[in-house]
């Protein structure tokens, strides 16, 4: 599986286990509910871990995680559902999350510069969008008025002169 | 107003080149109409019943002469010769190709304009008080917290996807809201605190469509530097918990509804208390930079001229003294006024505008109004700093192209929505009886006998034409596959906003003027004075005698 990361394309190294699948060694990328039922003996194996958690998932019950996990993917179930920003905003600017932080779903390039500016440095698009013409997105804008994930100083903070 | 600096400008420059972009990958087929979508529609273009629709940002309604006459060149060029001013300030174009849209966008960035966030589910232009800046009764002018506002919700990365579209409007003059910022998802309010500090009352839940609503206070007080944290805190909230699963739902107002208005208050303060001390919060020097911006133009030392003013409603011109006496408001600054160019006339929609006429109305604001216009959310326009003594050489040059209407508050200065005329989602033209009113209640004296009253008109139950807050509404519906429409008494949308209520069974097409003419009747033949407003009578009598005197006979 292709994915962007920090801005080139990038074979995942992370595997997905089904939640009935067997853990091979390596980096695995496991369900929310599998993360949940069995946390102690996916966190104490060697590889690295990932979880992949819906957008409206309870950030209380996914903090005691976080130091300890290596990605979290975040679903867009549909590219209008924007829950998905907050979510990576509360995990990285609150939870100091510093893992990888994967966009999965329903991701177009449109959105990227969006999810960017969030927290998100990892994108696997939709099936079958053209994954490097995606990485034009990323250069579309050079000035931005928020602060965000990726700077907290807003614009009226940084306006020289 | 606000000039752009490099960083204004680049965005702007950049969304044009990006749009450019994605309008080549479209008409390559590189991508599909399904895709195109959700990029045009965060950029003002919609697919309307013929063509696609445009819609410019206005931001907080303040436009130069330069950018009027921009707008005249781009409806000249690239459209039918005419566009027309919405009720949220902005401005559409109705037929423009979409291969030339992406030069309309640089001809529009290269006046400082763009389309931005004028659809879709996310932060809508700002608007605000057509008289900001200029009215006697004002507080603070709020354009400079609009602008603020401008910026940090102009590709707010977070707040893209929404629930559902998002309206801000901010008002500075606390005792006559002309914002309306009661009927939007957030209202502001520039108030003063317990020792005459000013911060912002925040409201929100307020918004019309399918459910109307008022909105409600969240905070009573907020500290002018907390404004961009309070606003994410409150978008947060929303964006995490409004509903997704029904549109029509989706509205923050169903949200605060559903909380109750402590438990979302509560929310939202336990959110703000953690993004407070994010970096948001304004500062005195932003505050301050932003607000030399709308500084009071260079105005002469003149003498007071109230008297003046008064001379001119009663003077032996009665074209001029009308118009005087209605489109006109007594400014802030001696020897200055703020005229209201009506765009209600006669034989044209509410809100239209030819090429030529924006051109001479850039003309009219260089020469009398240091050459800067507001829309309005009447669907009108304002020269908001013209000289007493210049008033009626402006109306003279106004009525030379048709500009003259002297009806502002008056039954004919109508709102009104494209309706079935335009809309793809429409069930009854409304545009038609737009025009059937203009025509019928078309004699002056008549309409300055009826005082102050408000006709709102939809197309449909989306409300676009903001009837529920009519002093008279007038909803389409379709009655199998006929046009009908329902009559509403005694909404409002000022500082007494109410919502009207639906007097009886709907009108067809050829009686609903008719019927507008019985309740005008009720209306003169029931107040206690000739100074009780239409919702003032219709709020001591009741729906009764207007429902006899509609329904009676039956
Ligand atoms: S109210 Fe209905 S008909 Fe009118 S513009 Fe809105 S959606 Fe269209």
């Amino acid at each position: 599986m292709e994915l962007i990361k920090r801005g080139v394309v990038v074979e995942d190294g992370f595997k997905r286990v089904a939640d009935d699948g067997e853990l091979s060694s390596g980096d695995v990328l496991v369900s929310w509910a599998r993360l949940q039922a069995e946390a102690a003996s996916l966190l104490a194996r060697s590889g690295r871990v990932g979880v992949r958690v819906p957008n409206d998932v309870d950030l209380e019950a996914l903090a005691p995680y976080v130091e300890q996990l290596d990605l979290i993917a975040i679903e867009f179930p549909t590219y209008t559902d924007g829950r998905g920003y907050s979510l990576a905003r509360r995990l990285r600017e609150r939870h100091g999350f510093r893992g990888e932080l994967r966009a999965v779903g329903d991701v177009l390039r449109d959105q990227l510069f969006y999810m960017r500016r969030c927290g998100f440095d990892a994108f696997e698009l939709k099936e079958g969008k053209d994954v490097a013409g995606a990485l034009e997105a990323f250069r579309e804008f050079s000035v931005t008025y928020q602060g965000a994930a990726d700077d907290p100083r807003p614009l009226f903070r940084r306006r020289g002169g | 107003m606000y000039q752009y600096d490099q960083y204004d400008q680049r965005i702007v420059d950049e969304r044009a080149q990006q749009f450019r972009g994605q309008v080549e990958r479209r008409l390559s087929g590189e991508i599909a109409e399904s895709e195109f979508k959700p990029l045009r529609l965060q950029n003002g273009l919609y697919m309307q019943l013929h063509a696609y629709m445009l819609r410019v940002a206005i931001p907080y309604g303040l436009l130069s002469s330069k950018q009027m006459r921009s707008f005249a060149h781009i409806c000249r060029t690239y459209d039918k010769g005419y566009g027309h001013f919405t009720t949220r300030q902005n401005l559409q174009i109705n037929w423009p190709e979409l291969q030339a849209i992406p030069k309309v966008l640089e001809e529009l960035a290269g006046v400082e304009m763009h389309a931005i966030q004028t659809s879709g589910n996310c932060i809508r232009n700002t608007t605000s008080d057509q008289f900001a800046g200029v009215a006697r009764d004002e507080l603070e002018d709020p354009r400079p917290y609009c602008e603020i506002i401008r910026q940090w919700s102009t590709f707010h990365p977070e707040f893209a996807f929404l629930p559902r579209k998002f309206k801000i409007a901010v008002t500075g003059t606390p005792g006559d809201d002309r914002a309306a910022v009661r009927l939007h998802d957030i209202g502001i309010r520039i108030v003063e605190g317990e020792r005459g500090e000013r911060g912002f009352e925040i409201l929100v839940g307020g918004g019309l469509g399918r459910t109307p609503m008022i909105a409600k206070v969240v905070r009573d007080f907020l500290p002018k530097r907390q404004l961009l944290p309070y606003l994410e805190a409150i978008m947060r909230v929303y964006n995490e918990q409004g509903r997704r699963d029904n549109k029509y739902k989706a509205r923050i107002k169903i949200l605060v509804d559903a909380l109750g208005v402590e438990e979302f208050a509560r929310r939202v303060e336990a959110e703000f208390e953690l993004i407070k001390g994010e970096g948001l919060e304004l500062t005195d020097s932003e505050i301050a930079r932003v607000g030399a911006f709308f500084a009071p133009p260079p105005h002469e030392s003149l003498p007071d001229s109230d008297a003046q003013l008064q001379a001119l409603t009663l003077g032996s011109e009665r074209t001029l003294g009308l118009w005087v006496r209605n489109n006109v408001i007594p400014h802030r600054v001696p020897g200055y006024c703020a005229v209201t160019v009506s765009l209600k006339e006669k034989g044209t929609p509410p809100g239209d505008v030819s090429d030529y006429q924006m051109d001479r109305l850039a003309d009219l604001a260089d020469n009398y109004s240091f050459g800067q216009l507001r829309a309005t959310h009447h669907q009108n326009l304002v020269l908001a700093d013209v000289k007493v003594a210049d008033l009626p050489a402006l109306h003279q040059e106004l009525a030379a192209c048709g500009l003259a209407s002297a009806n502002v508050g008056k039954l004919t200065d109508m709102i009104c929505c494209p309706g079935l005329d335009f809309c793809a989602l429409a069930n009854a033209r409304s545009i038609p009886i737009a025009e059937e009113i203009m025509q019928r209640f078309d004699d002056v004296d008549y309409l300055n006998d009826l005082g102050e009253i408000s006709i709102k008109m939809s197309g449909c139950i989306n409300a676009c034409g903001h009837h529920h807050v009519g002093n008279i509404g007038i909803l389409g519906i379709d009655k199998q596959g006929v046009e009908f429409y329902q009559l509403m008494l005694g909404g409002s949308h000022n500082n007494d906003a109410s919502l009207g209520a639906i007097v009886g069974r709907a009108f067809a097409q050829d009686e609903i003027v008719g019927a507008i003419d019985t309740v005008l009747r009720v209306y003169l033949h029931q107040r206690s004075s000739p100074e009780e407003r239409f919702v003032d009578t219709y709020r001591r009598i009741g729906m009764e005698p207007f429902k006899e005197a509609l329904y009676g006979a039956n």
